[in-house]
Formats: C-alpha cells, structure tokens, sequence
C-alpha cells in the first residue's frame, strides 16, 4: 500500500499519457516550426491509443522500478522486434493479432527434480505478479521504459528443483508457420531460442512477464508470456514462451547461430563494446520527439549496479 | 509536345513522391515510433528507387526508341542526389549525434558505412557537372565521368546488403541487386555487341 501511494501516477492510470505526451510533443514541434517540415504528430493527439485487452492487475514493485517515464502504450505496441511475423517494426502490430494463445502450456524440463507442463492460468497463479518499469535497451540502439507485470523467475525456476547439472536455462519460442509470415521467409532458424546463464536467470531482475500497463501482453510484445532480461540487449528477452529447459551446456542462441561475430550469448548492454553494425555508446529514447537528442548509454544498461557482481573476472569484450 | 508536358510531370511527380509521402505520414502519425530511424531509412531507399530509375534511361530509350527519354534523366538523377543528401544528413544528426568523431568512427569502423560514403563522394561531381555550361565545358569528358554512375550504383546496393546483414534480412537488397544486374547486363550485352558488329564491319572493310 505504501508502495502505491509514493508514485504519483499508478501506471495503470498513464492511459491519457500518450495523450498529453503527444500535445506537449505536438506543442515542442510548433515552436520548433517542425511543422513546416510536415512531420508533426497532429494525429497523435487525438489517437486513442490507451491501454487494450483483458486487465492484469498488479502492485508495483518500487524496489526493481525505475523512475523514469515510461514510453506510451502506442510506442510499445506498434514498434516492435518480433521476427516471427517480418523484419519490419510494424509488422508484430499488423499480423501478430493471428497468434493462437488458447490453450498455452509451457513445458519446464531437463535437468530438473520435478519436469511439469503448466498452462497459462497455472503459471500465473505460481507467484505474486507485480508491475516492474523497466528500460528496455535494443541491440539496435534504441531504447524504450516498459511497467511490464510478472514475477521473478526464480519464482518458477525454484518449483521444478533445478539438479547440480542445471547451469544454463534454454527459452524457446512459439512455432505457428500458418500465422507467422517470418517462420515461412526462413530468416532465422525457428523456433527462435535464447539462453541464461543459471545465476542470471535467477537473478530477481529477470521477470518472467505476462503483462503491460495493467493489461495481458499484447500479441506483438510476446503473449501470452514471455521473459524480461532489463540489463541485456532486447532480443535475449525471448517472446511467446512454449518451453524452458535447464541443462549444463551453453546453448546456441538462434542469433548467435546466424551472425556467431555479432551477437554473443551474454549480450549484456555495453557502451564500450561496439557492435559491427551499431555503436552502442549511445541510444535514442523512442517517443522523445525529433529534436531530442541520443542519451549515452549505459554499461548492463543502468542494471550494473545489481548485476555488475555476476560477470567479476569475466572478460566482457570477448564475451559479448 | 503532348507526351513531353506528361512525361515532365511524370517525372517530377515520382521525384517529389516520397517527400509527399513523408509530410502525409507525418500528419497522421505514419512515420512510427521511432520517425528518425523511419526518415533515415526511407530516404536511403528513395535515393536508391531513383538511381535506378536512372539508370533505366537508356534501356528504356533503346528499347523504345524514344529518344526524348533522355531529357528528363538530369532530373530524376538530381532527384536521387536529393535524397542521398537528405539520407546522409539523418544520418549525420539523428544517428551520429552531429558529432563529427562520431560520424568519423562511424566510416571506419562500419563497412556498410564506409562503401556507402564513398558512393556518396562518386556522387557528388556528378551532382555538380550537371548543368549546361558544365556538360559544353567537359565535352566528351562529361560522358566519361558520368560512368561513374555505375560504381555508385553497384556500391549502394552492397551498402544496403551489409546494412541488412545485421538482420540477416536479405530480400530487398537482393531485389534491388537483381534489377541493377539486369540494367547493366544489357548495357554490358549492347556494348559487347556493337564491339563485334565493329569488328566484323572492319574485316569486311579489310
């Protein structure tokens, strides 16, 4: 309760955000006479783009949020990685909506004392979900601050008794060919898998996550449950969750497996390791409107703090 | 006289297209989430849609035999350096910061980066020589340095490769790279043509 009361706005209220965001932005471009360039939102203003879907309540949790504000529920729903359904960003909002999510179970195997399959209600009910705002860093250099709602994945991790071999957790996405246009172009090798090293997937930051601003996951941010992994770049945080397995090998993620130069396994957010194809040393805030400038990007971005401990005598440059 | 007044239009038409497009799309909240990343983009392709077109001058004139063609090729070829400016400044201020160390670390250390400059310095004389007095002052040197196109061209088309590469996401590039193979292959076959016709008239000459 106290909790509560110490933010001024719950993030569940932030509906009419992007509202007032979109006029202060509309306004800021006006002054900056943007518009005679033709790019100013007049649209925003008036688009009702608030929070949609079955409702998710949860408490937010201070202690792992960040203060900072967060993106409106437009950005976060129709700017989206989700290859599965095309390489383009608005390619998740426009066809994602045809992702079969009832029934949904998630098989937890390997090297486990107790192997279950729990479907959607299950998994929910296994831990107090709360709202966590956290920054949300992509390998491509942007950046976004999501209240996403879930819980830790220790929570789950815990129930099935991970055995000595457990060193590594194994995410692996949904497969459905007939909804999912990126599966049939053969972009990656589906089904797409990402990995955690053991102590970083019990790490209380990594948030097995079932909903946004109060509502379920939108189809295109990974319903109906994915994992939030806030101090690695975006594309470990797999989507649209089918199995979780432990085991003592390192596995290959699907990008390593594509591009083994480029995309390491730890991926940690780092400024000081450039990728070949972005410098990480600095980022752009979506939905700070044009004339807003990069902000510098931090090391386990703005995390280091709480994980910096988990990588001591670890060379990060060559493990990126 | 008809056709050439719609052929004028036409052209400018497609060449202010894209900026038509943006400023449509900027008023109704079209240009996405991220609208630099969006700009930057677009007038990376806008630039590379009309270089081809460009390029598609003298086949098409060729293959029609409508010699006014030709005409309208300055304009589409001053519309593609429009856009690569507008494509390089984006990149310059939204991607860079507008810092030069930046933009510097950026072409050496980023191959698609570094090939796409230097289609962008192929160019820039070619911007510049295009009016009247500088096409009589170079004479048959115009055509020469007008070649350059060509490199530019090819250059452009591995920078959107390596830019994609990242994403292992090839399909547009490769059909941009497969229409570019296609217009110089018939420039190739017609060069290699006439080659053999000069031969052959030679030795019957002879």
């Amino acid at each position: 309760m106290h909790v509560e009361q110490s933010r001024d706005i719950p993030p569940s209220g932030i509906t009419p955000e992007s509202v007032w965001l979109g006029r202060r932005r509309w306004l800021r471009q006006m002054a900056a006479g943007s518009l005679a360039l033709g790019m100013g939102g007049l649209a925003r203003a008036s688009a009702g783009d608030g929070p949609t879907g079955p409702v998710l309540p949860a408490p937010p949790n201070a202690r792992w949020s960040t203060t900072e504000k967060p993106n409106s529920w437009h950005d976060i729903t129709t700017y989206n990685n989700f290859y599965e359904f095309g390489t383009g960003k608005g390619d998740p909002a426009e066809y994602a909506g045809r992702m079969r999510l009832r029934p949904w179970a998630v098989k937890i195997d390997g090297a486990v004392g107790k192997p279950m399959t729990l479907d959607l209600d299950d998994l929910r009910k296994l831990a107090p979900l709360e709202e966590r705002v956290y920054r949300l860093r992509c390998v491509e250099a942007w950046s976004l601050v999501v209240p996403w709602i879930g819980y830790s994945l220790s929570h789950l991790l815990q129930r099935v008794e991970p055995t000595a071999d457990a060193r590594y957790v194994v995410f692996t996405s949904a497969v459905q060919p007939d909804v999912m246009p990126g599966v049939r172009q053969r972009i990656l090798d589906w089904p797409y898998v990402e990995g955690l090293r053991m102590d970083e997937a019990m790490h209380p930051l990594t948030l097995l996550t079932f909903g946004l601003y109060g509502h379920d996951l939108p189809p295109q941010d990974g319903a109906p449950l994915r994992i939030i992994v806030p101090w690695k770049y975006g594309f470990k945080s797999a989507k649209s969750l089918v199995h979780i397995r432990l085991q003592a090998e390192q596995p290959v993620s699907s990008w390593m497996r594509a591009a083994p130069d480029e995309y390491g396994f730890y991926a940690n957010v780092n400024p000081s390791v450039p990728h070949p194809r972005w410098s990480q040393a600095t980022e752009r805030r979506i939905g700070t409107g044009f004339f807003a400038s990069r902000i510098p990007t931090l090391p386990f971005n703005g995390y280091a703090e709480s994980v910096a401990g988990l990588y001591q005598g670890m060379d990060l440059r060559r493990n990126f | 006289m008809r056709s050439g007044v719609w052929l004028r239009v036409g052209v400018h038409a497609v060449g202010l297209f894209p900026l038509a497009r943006w400023v449509v799309l900027g008023a109704t909240q079209g240009l996405s989430a991220n609208p630099q990343e969006f700009l930057t983009r677009s007038s990376g392709v806008w630039a590379l849609a009309l270089l081809w077109a460009v390029l598609c001058v003298t086949p098409a004139r060729r293959l029609t035999g409508w010699t006014r063609l030709v005409r309208y090729r300055r304009a589409l070829g001053l519309y593609a350096f429009f856009y690569t400016v507008l494509h390089v400044i984006a990149w310059a201020i939204w991607d860079r910061g507008g810092a030069p160390a930046a933009m510097w670390t950026d072409l050496w250390q980023r191959d698609f980066i570094g090939v796409g400059a230097i289609a962008v310095l192929l160019l820039v004389p070619l911007a510049l020589t295009s009016t009247n007095g500088w096409i009589r002052r170079l004479g048959r040197w115009w055509r020469r340095l007008h070649w350059l196109i060509h490199p530019a061209a090819v250059l452009s088309v591995l920078h959107f490769e390596w830019m994609r590469a990242g994403k292992n996401d090839f399909l547009e590039p490769r059909i941009y790279a497969v229409i570019l193979a296609v217009l110089l292959g018939v420039r190739l076959w017609w060069w290699w043509e006439n080659r053999a016709k000069q031969r052959f008239d030679q030795h019957r000459l002879g």
